[in-house]
Parts: structure tokens; sequence; C-alpha cells
């Protein structure tokens, strides 16, 4: 954990993002008593991954709850919680257990306000997974993402940093509607500056990560880094490349995407889903519709592969993208391949 | 075991409760027909799922809640919602698709939700709400309120898992939830002895969770056995499933009309002439001179009154605008 101690200079903290997390989780608690959190093994195990740890022994087992393996069935209380009064966070622990969930996400969750007419509310979050890479298979390693973002009332976050997690995770809790907020496994081990006062991120809000005049790289979650490691290599070649996350895939900030594609006229859309009907297609197709006339080129696409996650490293490390991959996509597109 | 849980009509309950379930019964059975010709005359746009024969429970259960208790209902739900006290117009102007409905014409038949009576919503998915039902009753008592929840299902929820997910939780976390399963002897068009192995009850008992079965034909024997059920929620005691014994007069749906294939006509005439809840109901009020023929035929005509007028004003609501289709999806 942090340091506790306050002489640091409040921009020179730096937590990772399981902390970031677990401080956005445990200021909302704190502030609003109709906050808690539901799953299996969030309470005394703090998650298999401990991004819980200290939750349950500040806020006791009524507000940290460890549940059944019943995802469905928490989902569904969530659900009925949601509209009673509270503001469930329910804890899927992997984001394959998603297709668990499918029913009561996207048939009750997403639906129930439209369906009464705006009567019914329910602000509920959803926090899961996404990523390969840890060797886990076919099972616990998909980025089911675009599901998701494909039901309307859905909103549908991905941070990609630790200060993007805790201020969109602090949103989220807020939010009067169902959020489905999805950390990649694989960076919650990664610091980053995080202010020690609160803050919030509006959803709908792109960030550009790096700013650059050639092509623009679109990453989200896990692959904002590959996008970022890739645009340090380019520029060693001399192309100079503008990272763009958009940090909420549903509500999508359009414009944000638009306008780097506009600027730069190249881009590369990259997410850790399969490529085929994934949201890689959404984002090319947005910035195809948005900056057509300022393209010098095919929007490209970068997904993973397929098939399903394989367990062998060899072969997942296959399914991914990787920074050399973008990096040689961008090439191709700047015509220097 | 299941005699000593087969709740007959014990203590008589007041005179004006008495009358008021037959009032409630009356509208549910004189709302339903009025639903079945406003869909055969064209007027209503999709399909909907009729109660017919069932009011006894809806009335039975919901004139033991109050009003502030939660309900979730079914595909099969408008008897639910008006015993849990909706406005008769506007279940006709949702019904109908017109901007006063209940939902503003976006959900119709299988979705009408009344939040101001406690109730959460009808749900399309078999089994779907039962989670609702049990994340309400959670909310209940993490709020500290007495609030009950209580979920309304057919015997076909039987077979969807959730149910069974959420009633584990509601009997570890003892939930002040109710489960009412409408035994109406059919999954859609299969009878639900084909669908359902073992014992209805075992299942519930299996969690703990305190189980009755009760003849969902009589209105005053459903009020009782809720009654003590909804005092246990309220009092901490837990969870409870009922189990209603009922019948569906109508097809699975208004346009189920050739039933042959799967039910005969004389177990729907048997059901008709001998387990009728409102004749049953009247012939109780009668003997007990808490009514005679007079009274309730006024109640009858009071009813037709205010059915008639409620789908008269649907049919002369106006539809929603065309540009409202993109509002409501967020809050």
């Amino acid at each position: 954990m942090s340091s506790p101690s306050v002489t640091a200079p409040e921009a020179l903290r730096e937590i990772t993002l399981a902390q970031a997390i677990n401080e956005a989780l445990a200021e909302e608690l704190r502030r609003d008593d109709t906050v808690f959190v539901i799953g299996e093994d969030v309470a005394e195990a703090g998650t298999p991954f401990k991004v819980l740890s200290g939750l349950v022994e500040e806020f006791g087992t009524e507000r940290i709850l460890d549940s059944p393996i019943s995802e469905a069935g928490i989902t569904g209380l969530g659900v009925g919680a949601a509209m009673t009064g509270m503001r469930p966070v329910v804890d899927i622990m992997f984001g394959d257990f998603l297709t668990l969930v499918m029913d009561q996400l996207a048939n009750q969750a997403a639906k129930a306000h439209y369906m009464s007419g705006g009567k019914l509310r329910v602000p509920l979050v959803l926090r899961t997974t996404l990523g390969a890479t840890r060797r886990s298979a076919a099972q616990h390693s998909q980025s089911l993402q675009a599901w998701v973002a494909h039901i309307p009332g859905l909103k549908v976050v991905l941070p990609s940093t630790p200060y993007d997690a805790k201020g969109l995770l602090k949103s989220a809790i807020r939010d009067d509607n169902p959020v489905v907020f999805i950390e990649d496994k694989m960076d919650w081990r990664v610091k980053g500056v995080v202010p020690v006062g609160e803050y919030l991120i509006p959803f709908g809000v792109a960030d550009v990560k790096r700013a650059g005049d050639d092509v623009t790289l679109v990453g989200t979650s896990s692959m904002v880094s590959i996008c970022l490691a890739a645009a340090e290599i380019l520029a060693v070649e001399g192309i100079s490349a503008e990272v763009v996350d958009p940090r909420t895939l549903s509500p999508l900030d359009t414009k944000a995407l638009i306008d780097s594609a506009a600027k730069t006229g190249r881009a590369i859309v990259v997410d850790e889903g399969h490529r085929s009907y994934g949201v890689t297609a959404e984002l090319a197709a947005v910035i195809a519709e948005g900056a057509f006339h300022h393209l010098d080129a095919p929007v490209r696409r970068l997904g993973a592969l397929d098939v399903p996650v394989p367990f062998s490293p060899t072969l997942e490390d296959e399914t991914v993208p990787t920074v050399e991959l973008v990096a040689a996509a961008a090439r191709e597109l700047c015509g220097r391949a | 075991m299941s005699t000593a849980e087969q709740f007959t009509s014990g203590a008589a309950p007041a005179a004006d409760l008495s009358l008021a379930m037959y009032r409630d019964m009356a509208t549910i059975r004189c709302f339903e027909e009025q639903v079945n010709e406003l869909y055969r005359g064209a007027k209503m746009p999709g399909l909907a799922h009729l109660y017919n024969g069932e009011e006894a429970v809806a009335v039975g259960v919901c004139s033991a809640l109050r009003r502030d208790d939660y309900i979730t209902s079914t595909h099969r739900g408008h008897g639910h919602c008006l015993a849990k006290g909706a406005d008769v117009a506007l279940m006709f102007a949702e019904l109908l698709g017109r901007e006063p409905g209940y939902c503003r014409g976006k959900g119709g038949s299988m979705h009408i939700a009344d939040h101001a009576n406690g109730n959460l919503g009808a749900n399309a998915i078999v089994g779907g709400s039962t989670g609702i039902a049990t994340g309400a009753a959670f909310s209940a008592k993490r709020r500290g309120t007495d609030q009950v929840a209580v979920c309304f299902f057919g015997d076909g929820a039987l077979g969807q898992g959730l149910l069974y997910e959420v009633m584990n939780m509601a009997s570890l976390w003892r939930l002040p939830v109710i489960y009412v399963c409408e035994n109406n002897l059919y999954n859609e068009y299969t009878h639900y002895l084909e669908s359902t192995a073992g014992s209805i009850l075992d299942r519930p008992k299996a969690f703990g969770i305190e189980s009755r079965e009760v003849d969902g034909q009589d209105v005053r024997a459903v009020h009782a056995v809720t009654s003590e059920l909804v005092t246990r929620a309220r009092n901490g005691e837990g969870p409870a499933f009922l189990l209603c014994n009922t019948y569906r007069y109508h097809g699975h749906h208004v346009g189920d009309v050739d039933r042959g294939y799967y039910r005969s006509k004389d177990e729907e005439q048997l059901w008709l002439s001998e387990r009728d809840p409102l004749v049953l109901h009247g012939r109780w009020l009668r003997e007990q001179g808490l009514a005679d023929d007079d009274a309730l035929r006024a109640i009858d005509d009071e009813v037709r009154a205010v059915v008639e007028r409620g789908a008269a004003f649907a049919l002369d609501a106006p539809f929603p605008e065309p540009g409202e289709v993109t509002e409501d999806v967020f809050a």
C-alpha cells in the first residue's frame, strides 16, 4: 500500500491501479452509506488479486459482502437493490463470467429505466476484468467489452491508468445508470501519479495520452500502454504518433477520435477484444465516417486473433496486439514500411 | 407435511376487507376481458397474457401488503399490477402504447412498472425478476425499513437457475422476501409435470426456507397465509415460499385459442364451474351475510364502468411523439 505520509508533495504520489481502485471504493463507501460491494471473496480475502484488501476491516461484512459463487444471482440482487435506493458495486472476478450475468445486465439493468418510461433507475456498478497473457487459458482471458458496449442503457468504462481508474470509478458509483467497469488484470500493478485529494473524471471524455502529428493510435485499456510504447519507438524513427484513449466506450467521445484522425490523417485502433465485430470495428467506423475527407489512408484495426485464448505461452502471445505489431502498422500507414 | 401446510380459509377477514378483495378480483377479471376484446378488435398492438382464473392469488397476496412493500411481476402481470394499486386507465393506456401509460408507451403489457405503489415491474424473462425482488428485500433490510418484497412467478420459472441462486442468498441472509409461485399447471403449452422433477416445495425447503402451499382459488386462504409470512418477514425471520395452486382460464396469450393439443375442454370447464375464485368468494360473502346478490351485482357494475371508462380514456389518448424514442435510455 502507499505510504500514509502527508509530507510528500501531492504531485509525486505514485500508487498502483489496484490501489487507485481500492481508494475510489473506500472514498465512496465513506461518503455514501448506500454504497456496498458484493462478490466472491471480496471481504477477508480482498479478492484473489487483493485489489479490495482492507475494505472489510473498515466497512464491515455488511457492506463488503462475500457472496456465493452465483454471478447471475448477485447481479440480479444488485439490480433490485439499485432500484430501491442502494448503490451496489458487484464484483465479477473475471470478465469471462459476463456470460453468466448477461440476462441480468442486458435484459434487466440496461432496460429497466427505458421500459418503465424513466420511472425506475438502476445505479449499479459491475466491476470486472479483461485481458490475456496471464497464462489463464480460454475461460479466464477474454476481453468482452464489445458485448456490453453493444447494449443501449449500459455505460462501459475502460480505465488505462491509476489516475483514470480512480476518477472514473468514483463517477461510475455516483452515476444513476448501470455501469460496466472493466479493468485489465495486467495493469493492476502499474503505477501512476494520483492526487491525494478528491477528483472525478466525467464519462465520454477521451484523453490524449501523447500528442503527435503523423498518425493517431487509438488504444483502449490494456492497449494504451502498447500504443504508448509503439509511439516511443516510432518517435525514434521520425514518426510522430498521437495516442488517444477513449476511456469510456459508452458514452464514446467521437469528436476526440475524429479530431485527432483529421489532424494526423491516419488512424490505427487497438483493442484487446476479438477483431471480428469488435470494439475496433466501431471505433474505426466512427473515424472513417467522421474524418473521411481528412484521411490519407484507410483506418487500420488491431485486435485479438479470432481464436479462443490458448494456454501455452508461445500460442497465447500470438493472440494479442503487440508493440511491434502496432509500430509496424503505423510505419506501413505512413509509407515507411 | 403437505396437508399440514395446505392452508384453507381460517379466521374470516374483516367484512370491508372481504368486500374489497371481491371488488379487486372483479376488477382484474373485467379488465382482462376488456383486454381480450381490444385484442380481438385489433385495437391493441402485440399480445397480452391474461390472468383470468388466477385473481385470488394476486389479490390475496397484495391485500396482505402495504403500499410501500415491493412486488415484482411476470409477463402475466396485469393482475399483480392492479392488486398492488395501479390505475385502470393508465394501465390501458400503456397496453395500447399511449403517452399517458405507466411507461409512456415504452413498456407495454409485459413491462408495466408502478414504482409509486412498490411495483418494480413486470418482466418478460421467465424468472427474470427473482433477482430484483431479492435485491429489493436486501435493500429494505440494509436500509433498516420493515418493507417486504414479494416475487411473483409461475411454474415455468421453476426451470430457471437464477431462482435457486437467489433463494440461497435470501435464506443465508434472512432477507424479507416471499417467493410466490403461481402454479397454473402450464409452462406455456407444456404441463408442469412434464418439466418439473420431484416436489416443488422440496426445492425451497432444501434452502431452509419456510415453505407453504395454498389453494390459489381461495382468496381468503391466500390472504391468511400471506399475512402470516409477511409478519415473519417483517420481524426478521427470513424468506418464505408460497406455492399457490391455480389455473389459467385463457391460453398462454390472447392468441392461444386452439388448446386441445395440450389440455382438454373438460379440464377447463371443471375449473371454471367448480373452482372460480370470484364465484367461490361471492358465495362465501352471501353465506356470511356480508353481501347479497344485489350488492355483488352493484360491485360488478361499478367495476365494469371503471374498466369501460379506462379503456375509453386509453383509446382516446395520444400516442407518444416519435421523437421520444431516444428519451430515457439513460437516467
